[in-house]
């Protein structure tokens, strides 16, 4: 197909599309409005698990089988961009890699004050998620970026020497495996996968809402391993691998 | 709602869908990931305005930081094999 | 109803249509890709849109007293909410995964241009 002809194809395909959106959104029950059904029943669902973040209480344990399907997601994608990123048989790996020109000391001042902070920082956003906004999936995201700060501070060889790729592939398994040890665990003790095992605590403390900080802590770690492992694949492919 | 809060979601959906149609219109990828990034943060400002804090957050380390980086590492790899 | 009422959704649905003008035209896999997170942040904009209630707050209960039936109502929709998170999280690994794609394409053709992959051709 030419690039003239995908074009007048695609004004065609999208022409049709916007049309039916319009339609649709015209039909829509007006943006804002109170009736919100789902709503209704999440909420109290979730308040009845004494949980104050009631997304977490969906996340977590309302449609907790469904996270494990979108971890499965993340899980599967990581392994493929892994295994695609391997150095290839006509690759080889440098063991020096040039630095790039030394960052400013300002930048590097930054970058270590800053480090302690964000990670501390997500881990509170991890360890809080059922009482403010936050969860595995934020909290996991922030300390896997958040490590990074090192190689803006450090440079690259500083990065390699404190991040080595083999416990965050173990993480990133043992955050997979510790989800679906928390499901068994449910349908061990209740009969139902995914069940809530633990007692359920009193509203807004910390030790509250059942497996929800569980889940949040299984999730944190699975994520933030991925976020990891995926920049260490890129940025050896970035930096280190070249053409044999 | 107060007229300051319907005013914020205005400008950031208005925001979101002229910073989403530059990223597109960017030819260059590596120019891309920078508007990438600066879209992702719009995004983030309309998810606090929708009262939706949670997701802002995710949006904010994914969509400013992540992706654009890998964006970059991405095409730092390709251009070296040019 | 006023365009108030749709301005939204609208723009839902232009981030979508956006995002699919530019892989249709697009020169460079990875562009594609960036253009692809566009379309997808239509998605996002949409679900975020249907759960708002004018005036309502986050669905997250400060204070150590479940809150009263009355209060239940004046919080927006957070299914949706969690919907969006978790793939906003989960899209992001899948973008790398697209990107690894593309940087694979381009050892063995040497060319990021689909035009020019001629032997992927169906």
């Amino acid at each position: 197909m030419t690039r003239r002809v995908r074009l007048i194809v695609f004004a065609a395909a999208a022409a049709a599309v916007g049309v039916l959106l319009v339609v649709t959104v015209v039909g829509m029950p007006p943006f804002g409005n109170a009736f919100h059904p789902y709503r209704d029943v999440a909420v109290a669902a979730a308040i009845a698990h004494q949980t104050a973040n009631v997304v977490s209480g969906v996340n977590y344990d309302l449609r907790a089988f469904d996270t494990l399907g979108e971890e499965t997601i993340l899980l599967g994608s990581v392994v493929g961009a892994a295994v695609l990123l391997r150095p290839g048989r006509e690759e080889r790996e440098r063991t020096e890699v040039p630095e790039d020109e030394p960052p400013l000391q300002a930048v590097r001042l930054v970058g270590y004050l800053l480090l302690p902070v964000t990670l501390v920082l997500g881990l509170d956003v991890v360890a809080h998620g059922h009482l403010t906004p936050g969860g595995g999936f934020q909290g996991g995201v922030v300390l896997g970026t958040g490590l990074h700060l090192l190689y803006l501070a450090g440079g690259f060889r500083a990065l390699e020497r404190l991040r080595a790729v083999p416990p965050f592939e173990v993480g990133e398994a043992v955050g997979t495996a510790a989800f679906v040890a928390v499901g068994i665990a449910g349908l061990a003790v209740t009969g139902s996968f995914l069940a809530n095992v633990l007692p359920l605590g009193t509203f807004g403390s910390m030790p509250s809402s059942g497996i929800v900080p569980l889940l949040n802590v299984a999730v944190g770690m699975e994520v933030a391993s991925g976020v990891i492992l995926l920049l260490a694949h890129f940025l050896d492919q970035a930096l280190r691998v070249e053409r044999r | 709602m107060s007229g300051v809060a319907l005013a914020t979601m205005l400008v950031a959906l208005t925001l979101v869908a002229v910073l989403g149609t530059a990223v597109v219109l960017t030819a260059d990828p590596a120019r891309q990931a920078v508007t990438l990034s600066v879209f992702g943060l719009a995004l983030t400002v309309l998810f606090f305005s929708f009262q939706a804090p949670d997701v802002a957050l995710a949006q904010l380390a994914i969509g400013a930081a992540v992706v654009p980086l890998m964006v970059m590492l991405a095409l730092r790899r390709v251009r070296r094999q040019r | 109803m006023s365009i108030l009422h749709v301005y939204a959704y609208l723009v839902a649905g232009w981030l979508l249509l956006g995002g699919a003008f530019g892989i249709a035209r697009s020169r460079n896999l990875i562009h594609a890709v960036v253009c692809l997170s566009i379309a997808q942040s239509g998605t996002y904009v949409l679900l975020i849109a249907i759960g708002y209630q004018s005036g309502a707050s986050p669905p997250v209960f400060g204070g150590s007293t479940p809150p009263d039936v009355a209060a239940h109502s004046a919080v927006v929709d957070p299914v949706v909410q969690a919907m969006t998170l978790t793939d906003v999280v989960v899209a992001a690994t899948v973008t790398a995964l697209l990107l690894a794609l593309a940087v694979q394409v381009a050892k063995r053709h040497g060319t990021l241009d689909p035009d020019e992959l001629t032997s992927l051709r169906g």
